[in-house]
């Protein structure tokens, strides 16, 4: 592998930009392609393939065989609310692949001391997302309780098609949050997105043991979108 | 890059490509091993990386763990020629390697040197 390539495609995959490297499996050389890069013949159809379904795979292409492996973004968990459940989950998803982020306008909450190694933003969501708004490739994971500080996230993140979309509170909590979504114009299938209780039902007390119940409901989605709605819910 | 946790493992060390990047610099000769094709039940997918250093330290999985000693016996010498290998892997009885994948699969790995 050629080792200059290796450091191009781990900057893109840090800049969360889409790639493929490319390995002539006859004589070894590599080629770094990004998406959108014009890749002219057979080869260059085996690539934007390869880009629309990210499946890593051998082709053969103009008389040669290559291996295409797709590197794409991982998918991003926007946490609201740096309590503690935030402290395991944070932590958890970064090492389940996902790129975290934490915010909370309460700075008593959202200390370095609380969130080390961790992306955290001490700021009001909405200023928060400016700059890389809610997206279908994030989960939005609202565990704050407070309407001021949840309902701006969670009502965008439905907007923005975000994959996963949970928020933590009672039923007699979502009822309500139900109520002022349907007031502010939300469809009911809109606001069934809404994993509320939050987590899969697996009993979870503690916040780590919550922090896995929310974690675990975040991957089904990503990887069994349609099962979802199937899935019983905890909290 | 964060400052290490004690007791976590960061994300950098969980990422195969971004170790190998961070031994090359660190001026330590590597081989990256990638699973190109896989056939039946195999435990992890097409893409996935092993990385291995001159000295045996690895990184990442091209199994469930099955297979990766007979990855790393094959580095050093990927290491030394610069020649890449085509490894096969099967159920151990089918093939001519002593491990094999007990789920039944197959797979193709690509072990090649960096640089």
């Amino acid at each position: 592998m050629d080792p200059h390539l290796l450091r191009q495609l781990n900057a893109a995959r840090r800049d969360r930009r889409a790639a493929i490297m490319l390995t002539d499996l006859g004589d070894g050389r590599n080629r770094l392609v990004m998406k959108g890069d014009p890749v002219a013949g057979d080869l260059g159809a085996a690539i934007g393939k390869a880009f629309l379904s990210v499946r890593s795979s051998v082709v053969e292409a103009d008389g040669r065989r290559f291996f295409l492996n797709v590197h794409v973004p991982s998918p991003r968990m926007v946490i609201i609310g740096a309590v503690h459940i935030s402290q395991a989950l944070a932590p958890m998803a970064q090492m389940a692949g996902f790129d975290v982020k934490v915010i909370d306008p309460r700075t008593a909450f959202a200390t370095d001391e609380r969130f080390s190694g961790v992306d955290l933003v001490a700021d009001w969501p909405e200023d928060a997302l400016k700059e890389r708004p809610l997206d279908a490739f994030t989960a939005l994971v609202a565990v704050t309780h407070d309407p001021k500080i949840d309902d701006w996230p969670l009502t965008t993140a439905l907007h923005a098609g975000a994959f996963y979309v949970g928020a933590l509170g009672s039923r007699k909590t979502h009822a309500k949050r139900v109520e002022r979504f349907t007031e502010a114009g939300l469809g009911p299938d809109q606001i069934a997105r809404i994993a509320a209780p939050i987590g899969l039902d697996i009993g979870a007390q503690s916040p780590a043991e919550i922090a896995v119940a929310i974690l675990a409901q975040v991957i089904a989605a990503l990887r069994k979108p349609a099962d979802l709605s199937e899935q019983p819910s905890a909290r | 890059m964060t400052a290490p946790v004690p007791g976590q493992i960061s994300e950098d060390q969980l990422d195969p490509l971004m170790v190998a990047e961070r031994w090359m610099l660190d001026g330590r000769e590597v081989a990256v091993a990638t699973v190109i094709e896989t056939w039946g039940s195999a435990p992890r997918p097409a893409g996935s990386h092993l990385v291995i250093d001159a000295n045996g330290n690895f990184s990442g999985s091209v199994s469930g763990g099955c297979v990766e000693g007979a990855v790393i016996a094959e580095a050093a010498d990927v290491i030394a020629s610069g020649e890449a290998k085509m490894l096969d892997f099967g159920v151990a009885d089918e093939t001519a390697w002593q491990v094999g994948l007990s789920c039944g699969g197959r797979i193709q790995v690509y072990l090649e040197r960096l640089g």
